[in-house]
């Protein structure tokens, strides 16, 4: 009877630190399942799903703190951001995110959540630390995308129905400029430098990629798949890679990732993933973009140096936002 | 109205400014609704809201403002809402004086006669309430764009899908009201062009009270031996909703009942419509029809081309919304334009009954050499309209 005892606990002995080898080779990637409230983890050396964690309702964007310990969720319709701990998988604390948040950014110093409140037409800044609402601003019909720059002077929200992405100043919490794009805003990215800043336009099916200092437009980058009729190209979630060369726009309903040279800013590869790609993450190596594919459920691992799709990762419904915590920082 | 190129050459300019360099501008959006007489029908549920359209244009003059704030841009909505007894002509002539955009919910009849006004000369007209084809067809105008979808493009929506379904044997119940006739006429139409058949056609003269008796009526009513879909044409909602589950044949019931072609419904919530539809049931503290969202997007029309161009003059307006930088986002999925040769403006018509959507027409397979959205309604070659030019 002892023995029996000693060789389970030995076999469970083994298999947590088979375990924990696994995890020293592969990082996590944390996928929002929008019409099943829960998050879909994903290893990227198995490339399978691990585990599932319920989380509050329609949870949409999704973003890990700066010491990758928490992950931040938009649960669109419980009204709130919550706050995950990664190491128990546990809800600690609803943010007072105003109503209806939908994609936020997190500032650089770590504090500050900047979140955009797509029914109320404002954004909402919170502290994270004291989880008090810092500032609300108003801004255009229907905000969604949100980005912070690098150096943590800008806040930009895009507003889908004012075509605008708004500029707003982070040191005093005010709207300073507008940029008119074109139809439908959704995401926004800027580059490591923070002298561009890329906003993708759904509905006008463009991506407009505008000089940070002038707040002037410098190009808008267009988009054909051959075959496709031009209403189903509809950029939306953006992934600019770190090297400055390429950057990855989600292509909607057309099912397609486009890869853009940063250089001519042309679009240079289409490839396929699954139906209604929303958004991508890339891995720390930047050799592995996630894409959520919404109506097919799914996600697509696609090689970033090949441009080529590799493997389909059944999710849950719906999965919309993605990212992901490096192999070093996952709990034990 | 002829096309104004000084305009055009204005706008040019503007367009390579891409941020904003704002002029203060105070556009004024005249709304014009004639209130009908609603013919009696025999349920008691039909009800028509008292502000339909209207609660449309002042949704799409809040959303303009939101956007105007940053450009210091303001629009006022001026209603004019005559009843069905008072003279429209002499009620809406003082509001068309000078260059007016103004947004109608009226027939169309009571509209040509509006548009022929001399005040209404300068003016750009929307038309949010009438489906009539004929009003895109030979008897449009140039001064008028249309953003509820016609007739034609409701119907030939529900033939794609007969088509798609492979239901191509239609079993057509007329009513014996004008516009009943009118939408029997543009099945007819459409049936043809998707190649669907109709294998029987009846109209409605049965005069007793259906909610008693439609079990007993309906099926002896649409007796016959072979038909894949009934298909309902009254648009007052007189008899047609009770011809559900009581065909003769257990067949679905599609037209004006059961599967509806429509530009805008309560069920509409996907390509984020859940927040217009939210956002209009916070104001209007009900539900938007296809009136409200055609009103809604006539105002959005001119709160874009506004916008981007920064004037109000209705002649730059009109040749703007056609000029290939327009488009307006519209909530169902692909950027909406307008139609140059009749002023319409292309949109998917979402099918739908009283829980769900049940598909988006343009349906996938039916192509197009220029846009998909032209496979619905009158394209340029069927259309008579000579008049945009």
């Amino acid at each position: 009877m002892k023995s029996w005892y000693t060789c389970t606990l030995l076999s469970a002995l083994a298999s947590t630190a088979m375990l924990g080898a696994q995890n020293a080779r592969a990082h996590w990637v944390y996928v929002s399942n929008e019409k099943d409230d829960t998050i879909s983890v994903i290893d990227t050396e198995t490339n399978e799903v691990i585990k599932t964690i319920e989380v509050g309702e329609r949870p949409r964007g999704v973003t890990l703190s700066k010491d990758f310990k928490y992950l931040f969720i938009c649960a669109s319709d419980s009204d709130t951001v919550q706050m995950m701990d990664l190491a128990t998988d546990k809800i600690i604390h609803d943010l007072p995110s105003g109503e209806d948040p939908e994609q936020f950014a997190l500032h650089p110093d770590n504090k500050h959540l900047y979140i955009a409140n797509e029914d109320d037409a404002v954004a909402t800044v919170v502290d994270i630390e004291s989880r008090t609402v810092v500032a609300q601003i108003d801004v255009g019909v229907e905000p969604e995308g949100m980005a912070v720059s690098h150096n943590g002077q800008w806040a930009i929200v895009t507003s889908e129905t004012t075509n605008m992405a708004h500029w707003i100043d982070t040191s005093t919490n005010k709207l300073v400029e507008n940029t008119l794009v074109d139809q439908r805003p959704r995401d926004a990215e800027f580059t490591r430098d923070d002298k561009e800043l890329w906003v993708s336009s759904e509905i006008g099916g463009t991506v407009s990629v505008i000089d940070v200092e002038s707040k002037q437009i410098k190009q808008v980058i267009n988009f054909e798949i051959q075959g496709m009729s031009a209403d189903r190209i509809q950029p939306v979630g953006m992934e600019l890679t770190a090297n400055g060369k390429h950057a990855f726009i989600a292509l909607g309903p057309s099912n397609h990732v486009a890869v853009v040279d940063r250089a001519t800013f042309e679009p240079i590869e289409y490839i396929l993933v699954g139906r209604r790609v929303w958004h991508t993450a890339l891995t720390p190596e930047q050799d592995k973009l996630y894409t959520t594919n919404g109506v097919s459920g799914d996600v697509t691992v696609v090689d970033v140096k090949s441009l080529k799709a590799e493997k389909t990762i059944k999710v849950g419904r719906f999965p919309w936002g993605a990212a992901i915590l490096p192999k070093d920082k996952i709990p034990n | 109205m002829k096309p104004v190129y000084p305009s055009i050459l204005l706008l040019l300019c503007t367009l390579t400014v891409s941020t904003l360099h704002a002029q203060a501008l105070s556009i004024n959006i005249v709304y014009i609704e004639q209130q009908r007489v609603r013919p009696p029908v025999l349920s008691n549920l039909v009800v028509h809201p008292d502000d339909e359209g209207s609660q449309g244009a002042l949704q799409g003059v809040a959303d303009n403002n939101t956007t105007g704030k940053f450009l210091k841009h303001e629009y006022i909505l001026q209603s004019r809402i005559v009843a069905p007894e008072d003279n429209l002509k002499e009620a809406a002539q003082s509001a068309l004086e000078g260059p007016q955009l103004v947004v109608t919910n009226m027939p169309a009849e009571a509209l040509n006669q509006l548009v022929d006004l001399p005040e209404a000369q300068d003016d750009l007209f929307f038309n949010a309430g009438s489906t009539d084809t004929e009003f895109r067809d030979d008897n449009c105008r140039s001064n008028i764009l249309h953003t509820l979808p016609s007739r034609a493009m409701l119907t030939d929506a529900l033939m794609q899908f007969f088509n798609k379904r492979k239901w191509d044997s239609l079993f057509l119940l007329e009513g014996n009201r004008e516009v009943d006739t009118r939408f029997a006429d543009s099945i007819r139409r459409s049936a043809n062009k998707y190649r669907i058949s109709i294998d029987h056609e009846k109209l409605w003269v049965e005069n007793s009270d259906l909610r008693r008796n439609a079990a007993e009526e309906i099926p002896l009513y649409t007796q016959a031996r072979k038909y894949d879909v009934v298909v309902v044409a009254d648009e007052d909602d007189d008899f047609g909703q009770y011809v559900l589950y009581n065909t003769w044949l257990p067949r679905p019931v599609a037209g004006t009942a059961g599967l509806e072609p429509v530009a805008w419904d309560r069920v509409v919530e996907q390509w984020g419509a859940a927040q217009l539809q939210s956002r209009f049931q916070d104001q209007a503290m009900r539900s938007m029809t296809s009136i409200d969202y055609a009103a809604w997007a006539a105002v959005r029309t001119i709160g874009e081309a506004v916008t981007r161009i920064q004037t109000v003059d209705p002649a730059a307006i009109r040749d703007y919304v056609f000029s290939d930088a327009f488009s307006l986002s519209g909530f169902k999925g692909v950027k909406l334009t307008y139609r140059r040769w009749n002023g319409q403006l292309r949109q998917p018509i979402p099918l739908v009954h009283p829980q769900s959507v049940v598909a988006l027409a343009p349906l996938a397979g039916f192509l197009h050499h220029r846009t998909e959205l032209d496979t619905l309604g009158l394209d340029q070659p069927e259309s008579k309209c000579t008049d945009m030019n």
